[in-house]
């Protein structure tokens, strides 16, 4: 049996679940895929789990009203041991990166991180992962009676409903009190589409001069676009934007089909973020700016001329 | 009290990766401390000189040559180090288990892990370690103090940051803008010349690697290079939204 941990946010199942159950069946293992879904008033998330799934195991519980690393980890350990997983599959989100190192050594079982592809090769996984932050891409192989990987969001195409229903089951779960107490939060919002789901990024750098400079350009430059917005640690560090932008090493990875960066040097640790991008477009006054060597488009000329101008060009 | 910052030597940031034999080749390339650690080490010295007692033990597990990267956090004001000299190239998994039991031996409270390794990408370790001495962990930690025997700090979840209390003993993995590293000054790297780095061996700690490697590739996307000059912006703008268009068909 291959279990996937069904993440879920505000009520729906994310893309990463849809995304694990296509990775999970590429492994056409015997028992089929079963989908946990760990959380409080996960209903109909375990309604959209079951159509996506096998089998839908729910822990449906207050104590799992918020996320916690060794509740979590707990939980999933648990149930792969009751249902003797062969394969335990976690979204590489931030969380899911976090606890699953906890799941693999409490099953005494090899850890896969952020696999971009998986085949099963009589029994032995092997899996392809990117280092070097992503700038090369391993093979490496994994063998035993229990796997634990996480997959990368966006690395396999998501699972499409069908019309069969799977059975759901509730689950009981011996969980450990949870020791990391969470104070406070501050969720980012920004009414825009997110930056992981974007068909097009816009995102800005230094070189747009000032917070006020990125409103106008790369906002500007999003709206007509329909693109997220995405910013350099440069940008961040200095309060222009907020982290949540923050596209790089220590900020979130994007694959658009278009990722236009403006006024950005394209230090490695930035474009381990993005540079496994579609198209790649640059403006930059500095013509050897890094960023111009992974580019498939790009302008050598001073943002506050070049912006506008495209932004002109674009109601064309 | 003791404090564990680990140490991974890396491939330094500015240089090119090569691949030789199907593997990434570090011979003849620039090799420092991972920039995760460095966020690891001063923030360690700086919960001392906020008035924790500690002493602070740096730990390196690899080849050789990760002795320069455990002289460096030395040098940054570690008071001693601790080498298991191995060529093995251990996975998060394995490697967790021989940081718990130097963790146990040294009788360590609090662990500072890099929160992505800059070679493998890697954000297990913290977590792995944690799980084995089973203490509570927070990763990606951009603030961080100590009241007592109680951490405050701030750290990123997956949607926005969140602000966190843990009591010791804890696993602490760090992100850039935690802190910014000091540079060794000279007369400390004189001083780190006479600290002690002890050297084990990996058959002391019975693990193996879980995981096998077996290839290496560079990404190479092949990327289309047309750069045009912006002196007329308005001829500039409008050529390239063209080939946004009909070329590459990303914009409607
Ligand atoms: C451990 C670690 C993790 C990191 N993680 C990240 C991360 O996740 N994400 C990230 O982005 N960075 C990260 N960094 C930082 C990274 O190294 C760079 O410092 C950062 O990406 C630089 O941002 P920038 O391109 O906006 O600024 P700069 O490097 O300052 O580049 C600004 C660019 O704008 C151009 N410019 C200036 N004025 C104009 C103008 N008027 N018109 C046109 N062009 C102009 C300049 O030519 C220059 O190329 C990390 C660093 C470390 C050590
Ligand atoms: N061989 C090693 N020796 C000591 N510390 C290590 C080693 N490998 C990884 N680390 C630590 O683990 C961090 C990231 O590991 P991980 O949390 O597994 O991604 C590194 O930046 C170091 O702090």
């Amino acid at each position: 049996m291959i279990l996937i941990v069904a993440e879920h946010a505000n009520g729906s199942l994310s893309k990463s679940a849809y995304e694990l159950v296509t990775a999970a069946r590429g492994l056409q293992r015997e028992g089929g895929v079963t989908a946990l879904v760990l959380g409080s008033g996960v209903v109909s998330v375990a309604g959209a789990a079951a159509l996506v799934a096998d089998q839908v195991l729910v822990a449906d519980t207050p104590e799992m009203a918020q996320y916690d690393a060794e509740i979590w980890a707990a939980a999933v350990a648990q149930i792969a041991t009751e249902g003797e997983a062969e394969v335990v599959m976690i979204a590489g989100s931030r969380s899911g990166r976090e606890y699953s190192p906890r799941v693999a050594v409490k099953l005494d079982a090899p850890l896969l991180e952020d696999v971009i592809s998986l085949k099963d090769e009589g029994g032995v996984l092997h899996a392809e992962h990117y280092t070097y932050l992503t700038r090369v891409t391993e093979r490496v192989e994994a063998q035993g009676a229990v796997i634990v990987a996480t997959v990368k969001p966006g690395a396999f195409a998501a699972a499409v409903p069908g019309s069969s229903v799977a059975e759901q089951f509730d689950v009981d779960l011996e969980l450990p009190k949870r020791r990391l107490v969470i104070t406070g939060s501050t969720k980012e919002k920004t009414g825009r589409i997110a930056l992981g789901e974007a068909d097009i990024v816009v995102a800005g750098g230094r070189g747009v001069g000032s917070a006020e400079g990125f409103t106008q350009l790369v906002e500007g430059l999003a709206d007509p676009l329909g693109a997220a917005i995405g910013a350099t640690r440069a940008v961040v560090d200095a309060g222009w934007r907020p982290y949540a932008e923050q596209v790089g090493q220590t900020g979130k990875t994007v694959q658009p089909k278009a990722y236009i960066a403006v006024g950005i040097s394209g230090a490695v640790q930035h474009l381990s973020g993005m540079n496994k991008s579609k198209c790649i477009v640059a403006i930059n006054k500095d013509a050897d700016a890094p960023i111009f060597k992974i580019a498939d488009y790009g302008i050598v000329g001073d943002v506050k001329e070049i912006v506008p101008a495209v932004i002109q060009a674009l109601r064309k | 009290m003791r404090i564990l910052t680990l140490i991974r030597q890396v491939l330094d940031a500015e240089e090119s990766v090569r691949v030789r034999n199907g593997a990434v080749e570090l011979e003849g390339s620039k090799l420092v401390m991972d920039t995760m650690d460095e966020y690891g080490v001063e923030e360690a010295l700086r919960l001392r000189e906020h008035g924790a007692e500690a002493e602070i033990i740096a730990v390196a597990v690899g080849t050789a040559r990760a002795e320069e990267a455990l002289r460096t956090a030395l040098a940054m004001g570690a008071d001693r180090g601790i080498h298991v000299v191995t060529d093995v190239a251990l996975d998060v998994i394995a490697l967790s288990a021989v940081v718990a039991q130097i963790a146990k031996t040294e009788q360590a409270e609090l662990i500072f892990c890099g929160g992505q390794q800059a070679d493998w990408d890697s954000q297990g370790l913290g977590a792995a370690t944690a799980e084995r001495l089973q203490w509570p962990q927070a990763t990606w930690t951009s603030a961080l103090e100590l009241n007592g025997t109680m951490l405050v700090g701030k750290h990123e979840a997956d949607e926005g940051s969140e602000s966190f209390e843990v009591a010791l003993p804890a696993v602490v993995t760090t992100q850039q803008g935690l802190n910014e590293p000091r540079y060794p000054t000279l007369p400390n790297i004189m001083k780190s010349k006479k600290k002690e780095i002890r050297k084990e061996t990996l058959e002391g700690f019975s693990v193996a690697p879980k995981l096998k490697i077996s290839g290496v590739e560079i990404q190479v996307k092949e990327r289309l290079k047309k750069i045009l000059d912006g002196k007329d912006a308005a001829a500039a703008a409008a050529q390239l939204v063209k080939m946004l268009r009909e070329e590459a068909g990303v914009i409607g």
